[in-house]
């Protein structure tokens, strides 16, 4: 076994620039695939970064106007959800995870610490709602069943509010801050994934409503669905369209009444056009080693011919047709492989160094880099995958050359001019 | 019959060529012992090398029989033909036919390559053929940088390597000067001195009547088969 890679390998030797030549085309398919791959999926991770900040099956109802009369009432109504309807959904919607009703302070409220003050958002909501949008909790924790029960007035704040109007101060879980002129117990500091910079603070719906003249009123729902596909999450969002309609006399079809944002079903369509992408990617991949095949190929029937006499000595002293077909199908094998495995190294190398420029710029505050474009790399799959495609890349471009060498007659080959 | 290594019958060749067909050799009966050294001549178009490529397995022929060492050899698949030829049979050609980018020492070599003698085996056994040769010195030397002399003799070392039974030489003086022609021929009555046939085709008189036995073809026909050559010496100064 030894003697025989000696044997090719002291042949190609014998080629040094001719073997490099033919590999080049080989290295550089491998190169584009990886390269593309890598990209590919680094976009993939953009995607996904985008879709972080809330949990991919959710369901996110938004109250409108009515757009068609119905039921002997005018159009151009406004819908307006309640309690009620949060506990009807909670109750006969089937298939449901978490359901969180949440209410709008309009206009921003003046937020209080010491002698610091700011104008920031504050956002009634339920305790599901934690499960239903994702936050990093620094410090303490999210908002909680008896927080709402028993109307407590406690808040939940962002971590960069904390930044500004506290600070210094050491543990700003358990301080109070002002909303509006009224004390709220921080009981948690977070951030969110989405946008670090994102200034927000989060009280408990109940309280908000007895608090601020809410009623009982709810801006929006969000809703979290144990469907894991698009129709099941598209069926519990008609079978809520039925359940709102019938209790707010609007037209199911009504599609301004309310308005539902299905963020599986985003995902999903992302998703697809990603696959399509990525499939795509492969193709122009594939396409691009199979001209460094068919280049190889071209090359080594070439040099079967210019070796004719070589093989046609070989044959007379003993070589069987088989032999010359291992030769020949060996030393292109060899020549792929070598050429490829150079390619997969440099194209790893290349996104290696690609994503440590983009994290390093990430780190260094160009955020929006996270949507776009991050840690694109080629996994293991993909590199196993290509070293099967590099063989067989081989395989195909040393057979027909393989196959010529075989059927080189001796005496044809010998016979002197 | 056994001491007969090489045994034709009736041996018909024809080439076919579109619609025509070119009937190269017909009928050629020819014995050959074991131990023999011979001489196959002829003009060009007499047939004579394609006898010698059917006596080296490198053709097939249409009819009659052809035994070597009291074998059938006759529609042999590819892959035995190569065994019988790296076996039994031992070439010598007129270009020398050495691997360019090979040294002396792996040209020689080769056949035990194809034996799956080991490397280092081969090697020591191949430099003892060239040391035989007279070219130990060169054992690591390409082709491209002898003479053709010495070529003929790596050729000659490569063709006894696998210990064949036959030597079939295709003009092997052809490209050599009369004097290395003379040494070349030297060495090959030394092999056959050591129990070898060789069968050498040449157009040459003073090559062939260096040899025992001279076969004279014309037309595909042996003209002048049996003639026996009692003195090789004398004919060389004669011719």
């Amino acid at each position: 076994m030894i003697d025989y890679f000696e044997e090719i390998i002291s042949t190609l030797k014998q080629n040094k620039l001719r073997a490099i030549m033919t590999g080049f085309s080989v290295s550089w398919g491998i190169f584009m695939l990886i390269i593309l791959l890598g990209s590919g999926k680094g976009l993939e991770h953009g995607m996904e970064y985008n879709f972080s900040n809330t949990v991919k099956n959710s369901i996110w109802v938004y109250s409108g106007k009515t757009s068609e009369s119905y039921d002997g009432l005018k159009a151009g109504r406004r819908i307006q959800f309640t309690n009620e309807d949060y506990d009807m959904l909670k109750q006969k919607l089937s298939g449901i995870d978490n359901i969180s009703g949440r209410l709008y302070l309009f206009d921003e409220l003046m937020v209080t610490y010491k002698n610091e003050y700011g104008k920031y958002n504050v956002t009634c909501v339920m305790p599901e709602f934690g499960k239903i949008k994702i936050m990093d909790f620094n410090k303490g924790r999210f908002l909680n069943y008896y927080d709402t029960k028993y109307f407590r007035k406690v808040a939940v704040v962002s971590e960069p509010i904390v930044d500004v109007l506290m600070k210094g101060v050491d543990k700003p879980v358990g301080k109070y801050i002002k909303l509006g002129g009224i004390p709220f117990k921080i009981v948690g500091v977070f951030t969110d994934p989405e946008d670090k910079k994102s200034k927000d603070i989060y009280i408990p719906l109940s309280t908000g409503q007895r608090v601020f003249n809410g009623g009982n009123k709810i801006r929006n729902l969000a809703i979290s669905t144990e469907a894991t596909t698009v129709a099941g999450n598209k069926k519990i969002e008609n079978q809520l369209r039925n359940l709102l309609a019938r209790k707010h006399r609007f037209s199911v079809d009504d599609k301004k009444a309310i308005y539902v944002n299905n963020t599986l079903e985003h995902f999903k369509q992302a998703q697809g056009a990603f696959a399509g992408i990525n499939g795509f990617i492969w193709v122009i991949g594939v396409m691009t080693i199979i001209a460094g095949i068919v280049g190889v190929s071209n090359i080594m029937i070439i040099l079967v011919k210019e070796r004719t006499k070589e093989i046609g000595i070989r044959k007379a002293i003993g070589a069987s047709p088989g032999s010359v077909v291992r030769l020949i199908l060996s030393e292109s094998i060899l020549i792929t492989s070598i050429a490829g495995f150079t390619g997969l190294l440099l194209g790893m190398g290349v996104l290696f160094i690609v994503d440590k420029i983009v994290s390093k710029a990430i780190e260094n505050g160009a955020d929006q880099m996270n949507y776009i474009f991050n840690h694109p790399s080629a996994d293991f799959n993909i590199a196993i995958t290509a070293t099967l495609v590099l063989i067989l890349a081989g395989l195909i471009a040393g057979y027909v050359p393989a196959k010529r060498a075989a059927a080189i007659k001796p005496i044809e080959a010998l016979h002197d001019e | 019959m056994s001491n007969k290594i090489i045994r034709l019958e009736n041996l018909h060749k024809s080439y076919v060529m579109g619609k025509n067909s070119l009937h190269v050799l017909k009928g050629i009966d020819m014995n050959i012992e074991e131990g023999e050294m011979v001489a196959i001549m002829g003009s060009s178009g007499s047939g004579k090398s394609t006898l010698l490529n059917i006596l080296g397995i490198l053709d097939n022929y249409d009819e009659g029989a052809y035994y070597l060492n009291d074998i059938l050899i006759r529609k042999m698949s590819e892959k035995k033909a190569a065994q019988f030829r790296n076996k039994y049979i031992g070439f010598i050609f007129q270009s020398f036919n050495l691997i360019s980018f090979k040294t002396a020492l792996e040209n020689v070599a080769l056949p035990l390559y194809y034996q799956n003698v080991n490397r280092k085996k081969r090697n020591a056994i191949a430099l003892e053929y060239l040391d035989r040769m007279g070219l130990k010195e060169w054992a690591h030397h390409l082709p491209s940088e002898m003479s053709g002399g010495q070529k003929q003799r790596i050729a000659i070392a490569r063709a006894l390597i696998s210990k064949p039974k036959i030597i079939l030489a295709d003009e092997p003086t052809g490209a050599l000067d009369t004097q290395t022609s003379y040494e070349v021929m030297d060495i090959l009555h030394e092999v056959n001195e050591s129990g070898i046939t060789v069968i050498i085709v040449t157009h040459e008189t003073d090559i062939a009547d260096r040899t025992q036995r001279i076969i004279r073809l014309r037309d595909g026909l042996i003209e002048s088969g049996e003639s026996v050559n009692t003195g090789a010496e004398t004919s060389a100064v004669a011719g």
